[in-house]
């Protein structure tokens, strides 16, 4: 059949998109394989990492490999990408229907506008704050720290390509804006004030993922993200530290 | 007035961290209930004196039977509740806590923290599993009949 390679490319680019977006492994495998079987293919392999998806519709056929370069958090895309796979196991979309709409999911910008996000951390750093047994005049700071520290993240992200030097950065700059609020006199605690204005950067979806792909079986996926969780952990600590080696 | 605080700020610290990870728009305040009342039942639990493993076990699995029934309901990845609804629960405080005694060369309590740590983030795994087999099992139940 012809139409091996197209659905084939259809399952491909629904797994590129989700493993993009930060989706568990098990559940990029498990849609990949959904498509394809609806499609009516059989004995379908998958197997993905974090770092690139292999395909092949039946035991002995060409194997399609895609490369995974960047991965962000991007759960809107993912969700839209479970509609679509749901759509199709129910019959509802025509091959090249699906991949039109899947293409169209991979170039649309879901994302909230940058100053959105911005404030959006710097609430949580507040509330953070807050709820790990800050006082009042800790909020004001904590708020101000988080969101400069995000939007430094952010910035340096575009500038750098590294995230680890963005992640260190952002809470390097945490760091000194707590720091210099203690000194002036605002705020009570530069520990609350620190830990609430770093939540934000916490890899929290990275180290959940990570224990339920291990869980499930996926060492090799397991172990590869929490191998950045941690990463990105040490960078967070290495940022703040700087301003503890010198208070 | 201390509940009415936690419970405001879990909320907004679990919807803001929804808008973070870009969880679709219709799902933010679910996000945000789901975070609230993981981390309340954490807050109460262990103001009555549990220690603080247990107490994240429990609360990580009462966010995963509620992100299993907000992904059923909407017909969503569980991922989506799943994630921000944890995160008030994720050890992120003491982290830096071990991370700063490291730095300020007490490795004693560094270790310690540390240990609390895993401790913790493998509490989050089991609850987060728990609800999972718990689903498989009440799944497969009624069809062996």
């Amino acid at each position: 059949m012809k139409d091996h390679t197209l659905i084939a490319k259809v399952s491909m680019l629904a797994g590129k998109i989700m493993l993009k977006s930060g989706a568990e492994t098990y559940r990029v495998e498990d849609t990949m394989n959904r498509i394809a079987v609806a499609y009516g293919l059989k004995n379908v392999q998958s197997y993905a990492t974090p770092t690139g998806i292999n395909f092949s519709s039946d035991i002995a056929t060409d194997t399609h490999f895609n490369r995974i370069s960047n991965r962000s958090n991007d759960l809107h895309k993912i969700a839209e990408v479970n509609s679509v796979s749901r759509q199709i196991t129910a019959g509802e979309l025509e091959l090249k229907d699906a991949l039109k709409k899947l293409r169209d999911i991979e170039n649309a910008k879901l994302n909230f506008p940058g100053w959105m996000q911005i404030i959006a951390a710097a609430l949580v750093s507040g509330s953070f704050a807050m709820m790990f047994g800050g006082t009042w005049p800790d909020f004001i700071p904590s708020f101000i720290a988080g969101g400069l520290g995000y939007a430094a993240m952010l910035g340096f992200e575009r500038l750098v390509e590294i995230r680890f030097m963005a992640e260190f950065f952002g809470s390097f700059i945490i760091g000194v804006t707590a720091f210099i609020f203690i000194y002036n006199g605002v705020g009570n605690e530069l520990d609350r004030i620190i830990i609430g204005a770093v939540m934000p950067l916490v890899p929290g979806l990275h180290i959940t993922n990570a224990v339920r792909d291990l869980m499930s079986g996926h060492l090799v996926a397991g172990i590869s993200k929490g191998v950045e969780a941690t990463l990105t952990a040490f960078a967070i600590g290495a940022g703040v530290a700087v301003i503890f080696a010198f208070v | 007035m201390m509940i009415i605080i936690q419970l405001i700020t879990s909320f907004i610290a679990s919807a803001g961290f929804g808008i973070l990870f870009n969880a679709p728009r219709q799902a933010l305040i679910q996000c945000g209930l789901v975070g609230m009342s993981g981390w309340m039942l954490y807050y109460w639990v262990v103001f009555t004196g549990m220690d603080v493993v247990p107490a994240t076990i429990f609360a990580a699995m009462l966010v995963a039977v509620l992100s299993q029934i907000c992904a059923k309901f909407y017909k969503k990845p569980i991922i989506i509740f799943n994630v921000s609804g944890i995160i008030p629960l994720v050890p992120g405080g003491m982290a830096f806590n071990a991370m700063r005694h490291f730095v300020e060369n007490d490795y004693l309590t560094a270790v310690e923290l540390s240990a609390k740590v895993m401790l913790l983030a493998g509490g989050i795994a089991i609850g987060l599993m728990f609800s999972e087999v718990v689903n498989q099992v009440v799944r497969k139940f009624p069809a062996k009949r």
